[in-house]
């Protein structure tokens, strides 16, 4: 299959058209990749110049001495925001997909009127968030009459946090759950439905199975959405804070990810961007396992083709 | 007749859980549009009724809070970076599918690993090697490449001195995985005959790929055209660090100087600034969403 189509024959031409991806590969990714790992065993600070080889010293004072607890807890902040957001957003975009994909009237519009946020930003879902929740002059809590601290108090701010990274990504989720259900083959549904299966079991015994590859490329593309992108929303709507309750939580801001904690501390006011980009080698093995559990499904193919 | 209404009923439900969510979805947009239009002492309170005061609000962002270079900043970028891995990827897959050579599942593997490096991981890196200054002559610059303990385990010495340009945004996300992977799929899935018939009829490949591949990619181009455009547009994190001046500053970082600019918040002018800012991805989007269907989501690869 991979060679069906290779009529041409050239020693050097197809080095020459694949040149510019490869030179930008290897000198914007592989290069900085791999420098930010270096980086990592260097005392640097941005403004000063200064360099200094101190080898894994950093990479040690991110589990012990007094900077650990405030990595510690950014790191299960990380995984708990990340878990809910992925969580969150499969579930009601399946949810919402398998509705809008019924016979019904109107189900068009209703798709394009759920997949159209895919076009907003982060930071779009942020601002206006920032004025909706407002906790003095926002529209939320002047029509429900609660008064919330959004932005200020921890438990709120982190699952409004939650909610709008979870809101602005709902989009693309949909649309991949939505192209999946049209492309699903009828005959396994139609053979359920002889066999009297019930509404709840076509979906979760045939429906479900055939999305699996759907979901799981999914599972990866939120997951490192929640990583990466989600940073315009936490820089815009809370700057990371506020900072949690004790004795665990009050060390760092309790929306403080571990890509913003890699930002506050190489680019902010300590600018140690040795310890940030050790911080940031945690981040690039966090997302190699994930990478890697994408891959090994990829090479198994969870597909129950009929 | 029984059989009827339940169905009705059970449909009944479906309607209320899909307004419900369009209606989760689509309020803060519709909320942004309206108090874009009010008068600054109605803004401030949970009136949703339409103002008047939208151009003005307009005219002031515009001008006064750079919202018109913010935009022609990201316009730029965003164009730059879309066209520029489209061509990129195009060339990259012709080799890839339509050429022999010995290289080639190593060189495709070591493409598709970069999907697991996205360049926010990186920007410590990055911003080493983007923002340091250029060595001064070609020689000092030789002479720190070809040694290989300076070159690969200290921080970097030189750069390429695009701290606070455009450039500095577009070259590192010129080349894309995800658009050799599409135009690969594509392309495989293309009958041998015609890239046959092609070469027998004595065309070159750059003749094949502007004649044929060109005209049955659409799909695919338009899909990626969208999918980039969207991305480059959305992207924050590498311009709120490569970027120190506002006047090279693209729209999604600009937006927090626009909700700092004054003593308190201007709220109808940041939403002003934020309906303004959403209509380019939108437009694309509406323009490439059919060809995005087809050559993106509903293909059995991604």
């Amino acid at each position: 299959m991979k060679e069906k189509n290779a009529v041409f024959t050239s020693r050097i031409v197809p080095y020459i058209y694949l040149s510019p991806t490869l030179i930008i590969l290897i000198v914007f990714l592989f290069y900085p990749a791999w420098k930010s790992i270096i980086l990592s065993m260097y005392r640097s600070n941005l403004f000063l110049g200064t360099r200094k080889f101190i080898g894994l010293e950093n990479l040690k004072s991110l589990f012990t001495g007094p900077l650990a607890p405030g990595f510690l807890q950014v790191l299960a902040q990380t995984v708990i925001f990340s878990i809910l957001v992925v969580a969150l957003s499969l579930f009601i975009s399946l949810f919402l997909a398998v509705q809008a994909s019924k016979d019904i009237r109107g189900a068009r519009i209703y798709r394009v009127l759920l997949i159209w946020p895919f076009a907003l930003s982060p930071a779009i879902a942020a601002t206006i968030a920032l004025f909706m929740f407002n906790p003095e002059v926002g529209i939320v809590n002047a029509l429900t009459g609660l008064s919330i601290r959004w932005l200020d108090s921890p438990v709120p701010t982190f699952f409004l946090t939650v909610g709008i990274a979870v809101w602005k990504n709902l989009g693309y989720s949909i649309v991949f759950y939505l192209a999946a259900l049209q492309s699903l083959p009828k005959s396994p549904l139609e053979a359920a439905n002889i066999d009297g299966a019930t509404m709840m079991q076509r979906f979760w015994l045939v429906t479900y199975p055939l999305l699996s590859p759907t979901t799981f490329f999914l599972l990866f593309t939120n997951l490192i959405y929640s990583f990466f992108d989600s940073f315009a929303i936490i820089d815009m709507l809370t700057r990371g804070g506020p900072v949690g309750p004790g004795p665990l939580l009050d060390n760092e801001g309790i929306t403080t990810t571990l890509m913003y904690k890699v930002y506050l501390d190489g680019f902010g006011g300590s600018s140690n961007m040795g310890f940030a980009a050790a911080e940031g080698v945690v981040l690039m093995v966090l997302v190699g396992i994930a990478a890697l559990f994408q891959f090994r499904f990829l090479a198994k193919r969870v597909h129950y083709e009929g | 007749m029984k059989g009827k209404s339940t169905l009705w009923i059970r449909h009944l439900g479906v309607h209320i859980i899909l307004l419900t969510a369009v209606f989760v979805t689509c309020f803060p947009i519709i909320f942004a549009i309206i108090k874009a239009t009010q008068e600054t002492h109605i803004v401030a309170t949970a009136s949703m009724i339409p103002g008047t005061q939208f151009l003005k609000n307009l005219d002031t962002v515009w001008n006064e809070y750079h919202l018109g270079r913010y935009l022609r900043n990201s316009f730029f970028i965003s164009l730059w970076v879309a066209g520029g891995k489209i061509i990129l990827s195009l060339f990259a897959a012709l080799a890839l599918v339509f050429y022999t050579f010995r290289a080639k599942k190593l060189i495709f593997a070591f493409i598709i690993v970069t999907l697991m490096l996205p360049t926010e991981m990186l920007i410590l890196g990055l911003f080493e090697l983007v923002s340091s200054q250029p060595a001064s002559d070609l020689k000092s610059l030789l002479i720190w490449m070809f040694n290989p303990v300076e070159f690969f385990l200290e921080p970097t010495r030189y750069g390429f001195g695009w701290g606070d340009t455009l450039s500095g945004i577009i070259f590192p996300f010129m080349a894309s995985a995800t658009g050799v992977f599409l135009f690969r799929q594509h392309f495989l899935s293309i009958p041998r005959s015609l890239a046959d018939s092609a070469r027998i009829d004595g065309a070159h490949s750059l003749q094949f790929l502007r004649h044929i591949l060109i005209p049955m990619s659409m799909n695919t181009i338009g899909a990626l055209a969208l999918i980039q455009f969207v991305y480059v547009w959305d992207q924050y994190i590498w311009p709120r660090i490569i970027i120190r001046r506002a006047a090279n500053q693209v729209v999604q970082v600009g937006l927090n100087m626009i909700i700092a600019t004054g003593e308190s918040v201007q709220w109808s002018q940041v939403m002003t600034a934020v309906i303004i800012s959403i209509l380019p991805p939108l437009i694309v989007f509406s323009l490439l969403y059919r060809a995005f269907m087809n050559g993106y989501a509903l293909s059995s690869e991604k």
